[in-house]
């Protein structure tokens, strides 16, 4: 069996785990689903008057601004769940079983990985189901609920690489679990819940150049209009900007772990 | 069934093992083959170290080479240096100094070949809670590189060798520490690995649990492994090994057969218990009739020259003194006596937890 086709039996072997032990332990499932959705609804059942503010971007309805913001609050809580289960791992000592096993030893972080995909993915489906049920209008039709299932899953991968490499550098499950409130920081720094155009500054012009913007926006693009391409584009950027930069991150923290043995 | 008479089976298992295979001393050469008439070399190890950050030393420069076939104990107290040279020869951590060749490939430079050839089982049993124990299995059956059906089969196999089949499809954090143990040799049976190490594969068990560990290890040996465990056991390494090799600050300190360390001793000792702040009168009392020992746990410790016949001189002696003896035990010497002998503490602390703090002197080669 070639060394590629054999690695990639293990991250998918690993990519299983990573979702089976995501349903089995509800800590980890609860930021996906529940924060997320329970946020959704406060805010579209408390915030809908939002939507006639001068300034505010032409939609259906609140909720289908919003569609975008839950989805990518998910997936930046599945990178932040999936650090925690690494550095569980890591902490009882199951890492050890993989690293001693002739495998590819990236690929301990690209099986994580992989179940964090597979999580973006679901919860893409997840609130679209849910949009449509509640009234949400897909205004690209099958081309954006695609291209949305698509870049939720490639940001699942990006804010998962981080979680990964925060996991492995640290060796703490509590350490990560410590960024939690981060990511809501991050979100409110963002165009997820409000247009950035809306919001006082400073907080206005982060936003603006806040990455997770370019890439909610992109999600949001094909829900509220009809696609031009530019938000698509810079939300591709952004996601492979941010890959880029986790994988990276984790490869080195993964290299440090090894060398120095914590 | 499978425990009954165990520490005979492993007792007489182990004697035929090293009549066998030949190999005893190997690597001090005083009074057996070596290694080189018994075939390859599964583990050789020279120079071996590891400095942490701080300038912690936890491996200090340690030789040893281990033949195939062999089960070879590594004891210790916690702090010896035990896991690290472990973690080190089945490459989970880089040594820095020294050099260690694990079937026959180095543990640095030819690192995935060393993986493909052993089996570990750490200390802290490395297994999920949420997965079940045939997902377990399963896995570790992939990251070997065997096929699904493969895998299947090897599962059903080692679940039913290790007597866990019955809770294949539970998941691990129902398990017990025994039942935990046992998947955890048992998934790393899985690609019938060459060389098997076994980081304290019984700390924490209960006696029952700890001697189906120890009957499903004697049994994997007759079937030709090559076994490397760590034990701070005395009678864990007494029973098990064919050779013992004491690590104390990360150095190994003494190496040979359990019975050529005790045999290195010579000498019975007798434990007294004499009654609260008689210990020191009662010491004065005996120690022209043999060579005091560290007391150990409120016990009076001296080495008899004659065996027992010194026991009815130093009854006498205490009695003398006017001194009540509470309990006198004739103890033959044990590995904890290679241990003193060789670093002037005892192995088996007095139940505090504290590793010894000795300053040993290396095994001479």
């Amino acid at each position: 069996m070639g060394a590629l086709r054999q690695n990639a039996r293990v991250v998918v072997a690993l990519g299983r785990r990573s979702i089976r032990q995501t349903f089995r332990r509800p800590q980890l499932m609860a930021p996906i689903i529940i924060f997320p959705t329970l946020l959704l609804a406060v805010q579209t059942g408390g915030a809908s008057g939002a939507v006639d503010l001068p300034g505010f971007p032409e939609v259906n309805g609140f909720l289908d601004f919003m569609l975008a913001g839950a989805m990518i609050q998910s997936c930046l809580l599945a990178g932040n769940s999936g650090g925690i289960a690494l550095a569980v791992d890591i902490e009882m000592g199951f890492t050890d079983r993989l690293l001693a096993a002739p495998i590819s030893r990236f690929s301990m972080v690209l099986g994580r990985l992989a179940g964090t995909a597979a999580l973006g993915a679901f919860s893409a489906v997840y609130y679209l189901v849910l949009g449509l049920i509640f009234g949400a209008q897909i205004e690209e039709g099958v081309i954006g609920v695609f291209l949305m299932i698509l870049f939720v899953t490639l940001s699942a991968i990006a804010f998962g690489g981080i979680g990964a490499a925060i996991a492995i550098r640290s060796g703490s499950a509590s350490v990560v679990q410590g960024l939690f409130p981060l990511v809501f920081v991050i979100l409110f720094l963002s165009s997820a819940f409000f247009p950035y155009e809306l919001m006082q500054e400073p907080a206005s012009s982060i936003a603006e150049y806040n990455p997770v913007s370019f890439i909610v926006e992109g999600v949001r693009d094909p829900v509220i209009s009809t696609l031009t391409g530019v938000d698509a584009g810079k939300a591709f950027v952004s996601i492979l900007g941010i890959m880029a930069l986790s994988l990276a991150l984790s490869a080195g923290a993964l290299r440090h772990r090894l060398r120095t043995g914590q | 069934m499978r425990f009954e008479n165990l520490s005979q089976q492993i007792g007489g298992c182990a004697c035929h093992s090293l009549a066998g295979i030949g190999r005893a001393n190997v690597v001090g050469g005083r009074n057996g083959p070596s290694l080189d008439s018994v075939g390859m070399a599964a583990i050789e190890v020279r120079g071996l170290e590891r400095e942490f950050g701080g300038g912690v030393k936890a491996v200090r420069g340690v030789d040893l080479d281990v033949a195939e076939g062999e089960i070879y104990a590594f004891l210790g107290p916690n702090g010896a240096g035990k896991t690290t040279t472990v973690r080190m020869l089945t490459t989970l951590l880089r040594p820095t100094g020294g050099t260690a060749k694990v079937a026959g490939h180095d543990v640095v430079s030819d690192a995935g070949e060393v993986r493909k050839s052993i089996g570990v089982a750490l200390q802290e049993a490395a297994l999920d809670p949420l997965m079940t124990g045939r997902e377990l299995i399963r896995l570790q059956a992939t990251l070997h590189g065997l096929a699904r059906a493969e895998g299947e089969k090897r599962a059903e196999e080692l679940l039913d060798r290790v007597d866990i089949m019955y809770a294949a499809d539970r998941r691990v954090g129902t398990y017990s520490g025994g039942m935990k143990r046992r998947l955890d040799l048992a998934s790393a049976l899985v690609h019938q690995p060459r060389v098997l190490f076994l980081d304290e594969p019984t700390t924490g068990l209960d006696p029952v649990s700890r001697k189906a560990i120890w009957e499903e290890v004697q049994a994997l040996n007759d079937d030709g492994a090559t076994i490397f465990l760590t034990t701070q056991y005395l009678e864990e390494a007494d029973q098990l090994a064919d050779r013992v090799g004491i690590i104390a600050g990360g150095l190994l300190v003494a190496e040979d057969t359990p019975r050529a360390l005790k045999a290195e001793i010579g000498n019975a000792h007798v434990e007294i218990a004499v009654c609260d702040g008689e210990l020191e009168r009662a010491e004065k009392a005996v120690a022209h009739l043999g060579k005091p020992l560290p007391s150990r746990n409120g016990l009076l410790l001296l080495e008899l020259g004659g065996g027992a016949s010194g026991v009815a001189p130093v009854v006498r002696a205490l009695d003398e003194a006017g001194l009540a003896v509470e309990g006198l035990d004739l103890v033959e010497p044990t590995l904890d006596d290679v241990f003193v002998a060789r670093t002037g503490q005892h192995l088996e602390s007095d139940g505090d937890g504290a590793a010894p703090d000795a300053e040993p002197a290396p095994v001479e080669s």
